[in-house]
C-alpha cells in the first residue's frame, strides 16, 4: 500500500483549509488501491487456509482502508471521508448482490435436473419414489390465483376509482390509511382469517381451494388498490374536463376516458399484484392443504399448489429422499420462473399498451 | 335548445346525478367500504376463533402453562428474528438507496434498482430453501467464532450450532428479504430531496458525502424510519423462510447461535397447523391474533410517519 506514495507530486504541506487544493489522486488510483487491498486480503486468507469468504472480507476491509489512508494523506480529511463513504456504499450494493446471485445459482443448479417433461405432465398420485411431477400443483396454483384475481380486481379497481374520482373527506382518508395498513398483514394471518371464516360457515377442519383464493385476495386487494390508484392519478384532468364539457356523465367519463387512458398502467399493476401472491405459501398451507392427486375443483376438498408442494417435498420427503428434494428444488425453480415471467409481462404491458399520445 | 336552459340552471357545483352515475359511484364507494369491512372482519373472525383458547383453563393449552406461557416465547422469538433483520438490513438498505440514487452511473442506476427489487419478487419459500441449503452451512464457522470470542454476551452464549439453523441465520435471511422494502422507500425519499438544497451544498464546495449528509439525509430521515418499520412488519410476519430454516420450539431464550431457539409465531402456526385439532387450532389462531395486532401496530405507526411527512413534503 505504501508503495503508492509516488502518486503524490510535490509533497509539501497537506492543505488543511476548506478552500480546495489541486492535489487529487489520479483517476484510477482509488480502484488500484482497492484491488491492491483485495490482493493482500487474498494473501492473508491464504496464510490461514484459503477461503473465498475470508478473502473478500479481508480484501474489502483492507482495500477500503488503503483508499482512505492514502486519500487522507494526499487529499485531506474531507475528501478521504467522501472516498470512504463511496466505497462503503458501493460495497453495500455488492453485498446485496451476493444473496441474489447465490440464490439464483443454487435454485438453477438444484432445480434443472428435474425440469423435464414428466415434471409438467405427471402428478404425485401413487408416486413414492422417483418420477412424478407437479402437474397437479401447477394447475392448482393457476386456478387458485385466477380465482383470487377474479375476486380482487373488481374490488380493488373500484376502490381505486372511488379514491381518485369520487372520494372525499374522512372516508377517503380512512380507506387510504387502512389499505396501506392492510398491505402489511402477514400472509399467515390472511390464511387464518380465511380459515376462521370458512370454519364458522362450514364447520370444522374444512379445506377448500376457494379458501386459499379468499386468503390470497386479502393480500392482493391492497396491492391492486395502491397500484391502480397511482395510475389513475396520472390521467390528466384535461381529459376528464374535455369529456364533461361534451356533456358526458361522470361514470361514462371514467369508463370510456379514464380507464382506457390508464389501461397500460392498470394492466401492469394487476400483473404485479398477481406476481406478489403467486408465490405465497403460508396462507395456502393452512387453508388448502396438499394432495397427491389432481383436484381441479376449488369448491371441493384439498388442492395441491406449487409453493406448498415444494415445501412438503423438501420437509417431508419419503423413503427416496433425494427424489423428493429434487422435485422440491424444481418446484422452486418453476415458481421463480413464474414470478419472473409475470414481472416481464407487466413490463411488456406497460410498454406496448401505453397511451398512443404523449402524457 | 340547451341554450334556453342555461340561464335557468343555478350555478351550483353539484352536477346532475343520473342513475348510471349513482350506481357506479355507489359500487365504487361500496367496494371501498367493503375493504374496511374485510379488515374489521379479519380481526373479528380471528377473535371469534381464538375465543375458546382465550377462555380455556390453562392446562388445556398445549404446553400446559396457559396461553401466555405458550405465546410468550413465540412473541420473543418473533421479535428477536425481526430485530436482527432490522439491525442488519437498515444500514445496508440505506447505503444501497444512496448508491443507486447518488453514486451509481446514471445510465444503469434504474436497472440496479430493478435488480434490488428482484429480491422482493422471490417467494419466501425459496428463501427458506436457500437459507437451509446454502446460508446455514456457510454460517457455521461464523457461529463458532461468535461463541468463542463473544461468548460472554448472553446472545452469543453458545454452544454454537453445528447445523447453522439458528435465530441468527433466520435474522440474516429475513434481512435479505426486507432489504428491498427499506431500500425502495429510502430511494424514493432520497430522490425527492430538493435539488436546490443539493446544488447549493455542492456549490459551496461540499463533497458528495457532505452534500448527502447535509441535504439528503435530514430530508429523508422519516422515510428511512418508515421504510424500516414497514420492513419490520414484513419480518415479523414472515412465515415460510423461518419455518424451514429455524430449529425452534425450545422456549424462551435469547441465545441466538445455539441449536435450541424459540420459534416464531408465524412459523409455529405453519408447522403445527396442518396437524392441529380442537383447542390446538384455537390456540394457534390466538397466537395469530397476537401477531396480527403487533404487525397492525407497527404498520399503523409506519404509515403515520410516512403520511406526516407527505403532508409537508410538497412532493406531488
Amino acid at each position: 500500500m505504501s508503495t503508492e506514495t509516488p502518486l503524490a507530486p510535490a509533497p509539501s504541506r497537506p492543505n488543511p483549509g476548506p478552500v480546495h487544493t489541486q492535489r487529487r489522486l489520479p483517476r484510477f488510483a482509488a480502484t488500484g488501491l482497492f484491488v491492491g487491498g483485495l490482493a493482500v486480503g487474498a494473501l492473508l486468507s491464504a496464510l490461514t487456509g484459503f477461503s473465498l469468504v475470508l478473502t473478500v472480507v479481508y480484501g474489502v476491509v483492507l482495500g477500503t482502508l488503503a483508499v482512505y489512508v492514502v486519500s487522507r494523506a494526499v487529499e485531506g480529511r474531507r475528501k478521504a471521508t467522501d472516498r470512504l463513504v463511496t466505497s462503503l456504499v458501493t460495497t453495500a450494493f455488492l453485498i446485496a448482490m451476493v444473496p441474489l446471485l447465490s440464490l439464483v445459482y443454487t435454485v438453477l443448479d438444484n432445480g434443472l435436473p428435474r425440469l423435464d417433461g414428466a415434471f409438467f405432465t405427471n402428478s404425485m398420485y401413487r408416486v413414492v419414489g422417483e418420477g412424478g411431477g407437479a402437474y397437479h400443483a401447477i394447475l392448482g396454483t393457476v386456478i387458485i390465483t385466477a380465482l383470487a384475481t377474479i375476486i380482487s380486481v373488481p374490488i380493488g379497481l373500484l376502490t381505486a376509482i372511488y379514491l381518485v374520482e369520487y372520494g372525499t373527506g374522512r372516508l377517503k382518508k380512512a380507506i387510504t390509511f387502512f389499505v396501506d395498513v392492510m398491505t402489511g398483514i402477514p400472509s399467515i394471518v390472511a390464511g387464518l382469517f380465511s380459515f376462521a371464516l370458512f370454519t364458522l360457515v362450514f364447520g370444522n377442519s374444512v379445506r377448500l381451494g376457494i379458501m386459499g383464493a379468499v386468503a390470497l385476495s386479502v393480500l392482493m386487494i391492497p396491492v391492486v388498490v395502491r397500484s391502480c390508484e397511482e395510475v389513475l392519478k396520472l390521467v390528466p384532468n384535461e381529459l376528464r374536463e374535455a369529456s364533461y364539457a361534451l356533456g358526458i356523465p361522470k361514470w361514462r367519463t371514467v369508463v370510456k376516458v379514464v380507464l382506457p387512458t390508464a389501461i397500460a398502467g392498470l394492466g401492469t399493476g394487476i400483473t404485479l399484484s398477481v406476481a406478489r401472491v403467486v408465490g405465497e405459501t403460508a396462507p395456502l398451507l393452512v387453508t388448502v392443504g396438499l394432495i397427491t392427486g389432481t383436484n381441479l375443483n376449488p369448491f371441493d376438498g384439498r388442492m395441491a399448489t406449487l409453493p406448498v408442494f415444494a415445501y412438503f417435498q423438501l420437509t417431508q420427503p419419503g423413503t427416496a429422499t433425494q427424489a423428493f428434494i429434487d422435485r422440491a428444488w424444481t418446484a422452486a425453480l418453476v415458481l421463480i420462473i413464474l414470478v419472473m415471467a409475470l414481472n416481464v409481462v407487466a413490463r411488456l404491458i406497460s410498454r406496448f399498451f401505453a397511451p398512443k399520445t404523449g402524457r | 335548445m340547451t341554450a334556453t336552459k342555461a340561464p335557468t340552471e343555478p350555478p351550483s357545483p353539484r352536477t346532475v346525478r343520473r342513475p348510471g352515475d349513482r350506481i357506479f359511484s355507489g359500487a365504487a364507494r361500496g367496494s371501498g367500504i367493503f375493504i374496511l369491512l374485510v379488515l374489521a372482519g379479519v380481526a373479528a373472525f380471528l377473535i371469534s376463533e381464538a375465543l375458546p383458547a382465550l377462555t380455556a383453563p390453562s392446562d388445556e393449552i398445549p404446553g400446559g402453562e396457559g396461553l401466555a406461557g405458550y405465546v410468550g416465547p413465540l412473541i420473543l422469538g418473533t421479535l428477536l428474528g425481526a430485530l436482527i433483520a432490522l439491525i442488519v438490513a437498515t444500514p445496508l438498505a440505506v447505503a444501497i438507496a444512496l448508491y443507486i440514487t447518488y453514486y451509481a452511473p446514471r445510465r444503469i442506476a434504474a436497472t440496479m434498482g430493478y435488480v434490488i427489487d428482484l429480491l422482493a419478487a422471490i417467494p419466501s419459500v425459496v428463501y427458506g430453501f436457500w437459507g437451509l441449503a446454502v446460508l446455514a452451512p456457510q454460517l457455521v464457522p461464523f457461529h463458532t467464532w461468535l461463541a468463542d470470542t463473544l461468548g460472554f454476551i448472553p446472545f452469543f452464549a453458545g454452544p454454537a450450532s453445528t447445523s447453522g439453523r439458528t435465530m441468527l441465520t433466520v435474522g440474516i435471511v429475513l434481512a435479505v428479504m426486507i432489504l428491498p422494502i427499506i431500500s425502495a422507500i429510502s430511494r424514493e425519499v432520497f430522490s425527492q430531496a430538493p435539488a436546490l438544497h443539493r446544488e447549493a451544498a455542492l456549490a459551496l464546495g461540499a463533497t458528495r458525502w457532505e452534500m448527502i449528509k447535509m441535504a439528503v439525509l435530514p430530508y429523508g430521515k422519516s422515510g428511512i424510519i418508515a421504510g424500516a418499520m414497514l420492513g419490520l412488519g414484513r419480518a415479523l410476519g414472515e412465515t415460510m423462510a423461518v419455518a424451514i430454516i429455524l430449529s425452534g420450539g425450545a422456549g424462551a431464550t435469547v441465545n441466538l447461535i445455539s441449536n435450541s431457539n424459540p420459534s416464531t409465531i408465524a412459523s409455529n402456526i405453519a408447522l403445527s397447523f396442518p396437524e392441529a385439532t380442537g383447542i390446538d387450532v384455537n390456540t394457534l389462531i390466538a397466537s395469530g391474533l397476537a401477531l396480527f395486532l403487533i404487525t397492525l401496530a407497527v404498520n399503523m405507526l409506519a404509515r403515520w410517519v410516512v403520511n406526516r411527512r407527505a403532508d409537508f413534503s410538497g412532493a406531488n
